[in-house]
């Protein structure tokens, strides 16, 4: 479904990701961890189109998206929840979750609402509420539900875990497996590494701007390498 | 009893008439500054384009409201011409150099205005005449409610816009968090077109209302700028209803201080507001937006 070639991104002249290459299919949850600065975030907004691709190729379902600017990716159906939630903070959560449709026109956004709503029931509950009156764990449903309302074909998960307690991790990781099971293609990115690569199919460690390993979720978790830098082990 | 009671009416509707334009002008600060970051000091210039271009319609012969709509559009075409020439190429300057830009525009455009008009004073016809209506021993110009109603039906007509379409809420979205907007697929430069498409034709139609009150010309949007901003200012930058009730506030003060003290400092009122309510409320009397951006 997606496929990246030698992928080049940089902040003015700080280039940050160099030669990176990866590849998700239809139904994959694909996990991409590495440390904190490595570059995993730049990766994802370079995908979204808000950040600008310095050398090689996107495709997406078998069309170069390099020059598709970022509200068209949505229309194409790439939908990212954004590290730190980003979510609008003086909104309410259902104008948060109705814009996350902005770019749909197929009339579905309201079964996606109240799917949303059953994934994440205390969103439900405070839909009315402005979403910065919602705590991080739930701001983070926002975000993922606001992604989700786009009825995306790839979701891209930018650290959802972040800054969560531990119940409310667990939480978002049952809704990830759940999507998975209804289908969802994600490219999920963690620095918790053992938590993601134990749901992902596969997985890929960015290394400052490089991939540094690639395999399946089981391979990533037994490495000896990968243990001892990313798993504490 | 009833004289003081009259004066003071008398002038509340002379407050409220001016202070609904600046509350009109300090709406047009609020929406380009929510949307962009950008404080527009040609706002001021949209308003005498309205009155002007109205004037001049008109006295090629064009009926009243045909000239006045003329004079919207072409106002809102260069508002948009501002976003794309002066605005856009300049994504990503500071603050203070986009400032700098907007007043540079602003001299061009009354550059231009005195070129393309004249510069001499002008007024337009009362839209219904001007046989002051009696109001508790005080009078008010049929002109005036022209002035506060336009002003009252834009602002609901802005609200309904920003509330209750996707379109509004696309706005107050990238507001609230450019990176996240561009991320649910929003075209955030059409909507920065937008915002100052609306703040050019709020500020056109408050010209057309107000013109045949306070008279116009080529350099009359300096002024209406400066109250605008101070009003924006005072209700908090950023807030659209601290935007109205600063202009109205504005007005009143205007209205009052130089009815009981003396007109000669009449436009000394909003920059004494301006420093008493920001050492007071450093953020407006309803909070301003703080300036935070990704
Ligand atoms: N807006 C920015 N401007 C300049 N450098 C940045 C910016 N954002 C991130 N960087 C740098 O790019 C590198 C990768 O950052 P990031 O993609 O956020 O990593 P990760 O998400 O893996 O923690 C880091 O060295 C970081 O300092
Ligand atoms: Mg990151």
């Amino acid at each position: 479904m997606l496929t990246v070639e030698g992928l080049f991104s940089a902040y003015g002249r700080i280039e940050v990701l160099h030669d990176v290459s990866l590849e998700v299919a239809a139904g994959e949850i694909v996990a991409l961890v590495g440390s904190n600065g490595a570059g995993k975030t730049t990766l994802m907004r370079t995908l979204s189109g808000v950040q600008p691709i310095r050398g090689g190729r996107i495709t997406f379902e078998g069309a170069t998206i390099n020059a598709v600017p970022a509200h068209l990716r949505v229309s194409l159906g790439i939908s990212q929840s954004p590290e730190g939630r980003q979510v609008f903070g003086p909104l309410s959560v259902e104008d948060n979750l109705r814009l996350g449709a902005y770019r749909r026109r197929d009339g579905g956004a309201q079964a996606s609402l109240a799917r949303i709503y059953d994934l994440f029931p205390v969103l439900r509950e405070k839909r009315h509420l402005a979403a910065m009156g919602l705590s991080g764990g739930q701001q983070q449903m926002l975000a993922i539900g606001r992604a989700l309302m786009a009825a995306p074909k790839l979701l891209l998960l930018d650290e959802p875990s972040l800054g969560l307690a531990p119940v409310l991790i667990d939480q978002i990781i049952d809704a990830i497996v759940t999507l998975k099971g209804e289908g969802m293609t994600i490219l999920l990115v963690e620095q918790n590494a053992s938590t993601a690569l134990a749901i992902a199919d596969r997985g890929y460690v960015l290394e400052t701007g490089r991939i540094a390993f690639q395999g399946t979720g089981a391979f990533l978790l037994g490495h000896p390498k990968v243990r001892e830098a990313y798993l504490g082990a | 009893m009833a004289e003081v009671m009259a004066e003071f009416l008398q002038l509340a509707f002379s407050g409220l008439t001016v202070g609904a334009v600046y509350a009109l002008v300090a709406l047009g600060f609020t929406l380009i500054y929510n949307a962009s970051d950008v404080i527009n000091f040609a706002q001021g210039d949209f308003v005498m384009i309205g009155g002007m271009g109205t004037v001049f319609l008109t006295a090629a012969g064009i009926a009243l409201p045909l000239a006045a709509l003329i004079a919207i559009i072409g106002t809102v075409i260069v508002g948009l011409l501002l976003h794309r020439f002066a605005i856009q190429p300049a994504r990503g300057a500071s603050p203070v150099a986009l400032i700098m830009i907007t007043i540079g525009a602003s001299i061009f455009i009354k550059g231009v205005a005195q070129v393309v008009f004249d510069k001499q004073f002008h007024s337009l016809p009362a839209f219904s005449g001007d046989t002051p209506i009696a109001i508790g021993g005080a009078t008010i110009l049929p002109q005036s409610l022209w002035v506060v109603g336009g002003a009252l039906v834009l602002v609901v007509a802005l609200y309904m816009f920003l509330e209750h379409t996707l379109l509004g809420k696309a706005v107050l979205a990238t507001a609230a968090n450019r990176l996240a907007a561009r991320l649910v697929g929003i075209n955030v430069t059409i909507v920065l077109a937008l915002a100052f498409g609306v703040s050019a034709a709020i500020g056109a139609v408050a010209g057309v209302l107000v013109t045949p009150i306070t008279l116009t010309r080529y350099d009359l949007g300096t002024l209406f700028a400066l109250k605008g901003f101070a009003a924006a200012m005072v209700g908090g930058m950023g807030n659209p209803m601290g935007a109205v009730v600063g202009g109205l506030l504005i007005g009143l003060m205007e209205a009052f201080g130089a009815g009981y003290i003396s007109s000669t400092y009449k436009d000394a009122v909003a920059f004494i507001a301006i420093l008493v309510v920001l050492f007071f409320m450093p953020r407006g009397l309803f909070g301003g937006r703080s300036v935070e951006r990704v």
